[in-house]
């Protein structure tokens, strides 16, 4: 499954948010990052994808055009989480990943949902009511919701907002690990950039509704795209285990 | 689990014990799945015995063995024994259930279609709205258009009540869709329409008068078996489509980002939600007059005992509006002996408390 996305553009009335958002054909097994800085208009690209708002332009998967897609396929194809936490309230944590599991029924089904709460070390929150659930709890069920049904495609708005760094590091592996092994592509928006460069392979970073770099991390990511995005001062360093980091030094 | 608090512990903590944690989370989930299923069978339970103790109270003393006997053979008793059971008991027993079920429905839904506890058909003006058109319908005379005065009142109530939901939904629609403004919306409606009532009471002629207040109070005096019948069969479409829609319903109730990214149009399911409860609502009180309450609290307790799956939120709070005004319609005919009390005051006086106290059981156990 690839992704193509031509000339993608969103606007919300007359206000353009988004526009001439263009890339190379994205390769299955891709984990894609989208940074940028509050307002670039990562959010938006998210669910004009995820066929929340509406989009300009071309987005194909597999040659399939996103916005034409039937609600069955987009359920088959798409797992979008958003930025928003589930709700506080009485349904249980299983009952909320059934839920999103009975969407596009699957053969073994009762297997697929006890096989995502394990990746994501959750089995011991299954029957507990969401109002009893911390943040970081809701958000990984939210996360699940997604994972169970295996999309082809992840629109991950912030999935890790609301984790400490351990599940952070978790989630961002099951993350991997699920694309990497279902040939998907997610795209994950993301504010620790750090985190961000040490698990994706490539970055998408936009500017004020445009792309202003895209390719590896080591590519894309220069001291003046960061003071241009974020209007920091930093350099990019690599650690001992051969990552990329970005250290700030002030803002601009 | 501690005995002395054995039925209350039971109530609120059926999600806490897990049967055997090495079993598999299936298994785990149908444990819950079977607890939910006794609760619902001792609420069904519950309701035939609230319904026969219901048929069995009254000035006239009938011994259960005449009802059931009067219930299943009417000839074998004396006219006027089958008079009181089929004509007044009966009419008045099941009217109470069907009202207090549709109650219980209509609020289970709307509180999960405006992501709001404290939305009801009557916080947000739709109750109002029938009281509205049923008064309409009582000081205008309609019947030279050739319309059953039976039905002229249902007929205008439901309207009313239907076009109060149109209007918020609308109004909702243009702000953006945002829960805030529809529940302030439909509060201010609310309000509009109890003053557009009171203009209609200052109006009315004293014997119209008297049958707008009557129904403001809300009594199952005038319940026959045919208004029961179609109250019945409103409850039952109603009640369907809503089973239908449970997993949409479950799914909003995560969150309205989450259902839109499911493929579910939350707009439509709303307006669709809305439309069914202004249905239910309006065909139960046009017989029966305002019964507040149960459409806010039944929900309420079934979401406490149960959860908030819908396929088992609904047929719960469905139950429990059943279950409660076939109690408070008991407890209108035993409060002062010789007098039955207009039954929508005793939900308030009685239901109130006993609300409260659930509640402040409920906080005391699950500290949020």
């Amino acid at each position: 499954m690839s992704l193509e996305l031509n000339n993608i553009g969103v606007a919300y009335g007359t206000k353009q948010i988004l526009s001439n958002i263009t890339t190379d054909t994205i390769k299955p097994g891709s984990l894609i990052a989208l940074l940028g800085q509050n307002g670039a208009g990562k959010s938006t690209f998210v669910k004009s994808l995820a066929g929340l708002i509406p989009y300009q332009g071309k987005a194909c998967l597999e040659g399939m055009e996103l916005a034409k897609m039937h609600q069955r396929e987009r359920l088959k194809n798409i797992g979008y989480v958003p930025q928003t936490l589930p709700q506080s309230n009485s349904l249980l944590a299983y009952e909320v990943i059934k839920s999103a599991a009975s969407a596009f029924p699957q053969h073994n089904q009762e297997k697929v949902i006890e096989e995502v709460f394990e990746r994501l070390n959750i089995a011991h929150l299954a029957l507990y009511p969401m109002h009893k659930l911390s943040g970081g709890q809701r958000q990984m069920i939210s996360l699940a919701q997604a994972l169970v049904r295996h999309p082809k495609l992840y629109l991950l708005d912030e999935p890790t907002s609301a984790l400490d760094l351990n599940w952070q590091m978790q989630v961002l592996n099951t993350i991997r690990e699920e694309v990497k092994s279902h040939n998907a592509i997610a795209l994950l928006i993301s504010h620790d950039i750090n985190l961000a460069l040490r698990y994706c392979d490539q970055v998408i970073l936009l500017h004020q509704g445009n792309i202003l770099s895209i390719g590896t991390p080591k590519n894309s990511l220069t001291t003046e795209h960061l003071a241009q995005a974020y209007k920091v001062e930093a350099r990019i360093e690599t650690c001992s285990q051969g990552h990329p980091i970005v250290l700030v030094d002030r803002p601009i | 689990m501690n005995k002395k608090n054995w039925p209350l512990s039971l109530l609120f903590q059926p999600f806490k014990k897990s049967p055997n944690p090495s079993d598999s989370l299936a298994n785990q989930y149908r444990h819950h799945v079977g607890t939910r299923m006794l609760f619902l069978t001792l609420l069904a339970v519950s309701i035939v015995v609230a319904l026969l103790y219901d048929l069995s109270t009254g000035p006239s003393s009938l011994s259960y063995v005449d009802l059931i006997k009067g219930v299943l053979s009417p000839n074998s008793l004396p006219m006027s024994q089958q008079v009181i059971i089929w004509d007044i008991r009966l009419p008045y027993a099941l009217m109470a259930i069907l009202v207090g079920a549709s109650l219980g429905l209509a609020g289970a839904e709307m509180q999960t279609a405006l992501n709001n506890p404290l939305a009801s058909p009557f916080t947000l003006g739709v109750g109002s709205a029938a009281t509205f058109g049923a008064s309409l319908a009582i000081v205008f005379d309609f019947s030279d258009y050739g319309i059953n005065q039976t039905y002229l009142l249902p007929i205008f109530a439901f309207s009313l009540a239907c076009l109060t939901s149109l209007i918020i939904l609308g109004v909702a629609n243009s702000l953006g869709g945002s829960i805030q403004s529809v529940l302030l919306f439909g509060i201010a409606l609310m309000f509009g329409l109890n003053a557009m009532v009171g203009v209609i009471q200052f109006i009315a002629e004293e014997g119209e008068l008297q049958q707008i207040v009557f129904w403001t109070m809300g009594s199952l005096a005038r319940a026959d078996l045919e208004k029961a019948a179609i109250v019945s069969l409103v409850l039952l479409f109603c009640f369907v489509i809503s089973l239908r829609h449970s997993w949409s319903m479950t799914i909003l109730r995560s969150g309205e980002e989450q259902a839109q990214s499911m493929g579910i149009n939350v707009k439509r399911l709303r307006l669709t939600t809305l439309i069914r409860v202004s249905l239910v609502t309006a065909v139960a009180l046009a017989f029966v007059g305002e019964i507040g309450f149960i459409g806010l609290v039944a929900p309420h307790i079934a979401r406490m005992i149960i959860g908030e799956s819908h396929r088992f939120f609904i047929i719960a709070s469905t139950l429990c509006g059943a279950l409660l005004l076939s109690l408070a319609s008991i407890v209108s005919k035993g409060f002062i002996p010789g007098l039955v009390l207009p039954i929508g005051m005793v939900t308030a006086l009685v239901g109130i408390p006993f609300f409260i106290a659930l509640i402040y059981q409920h906080q005391k156990r699950n500290p949020i």
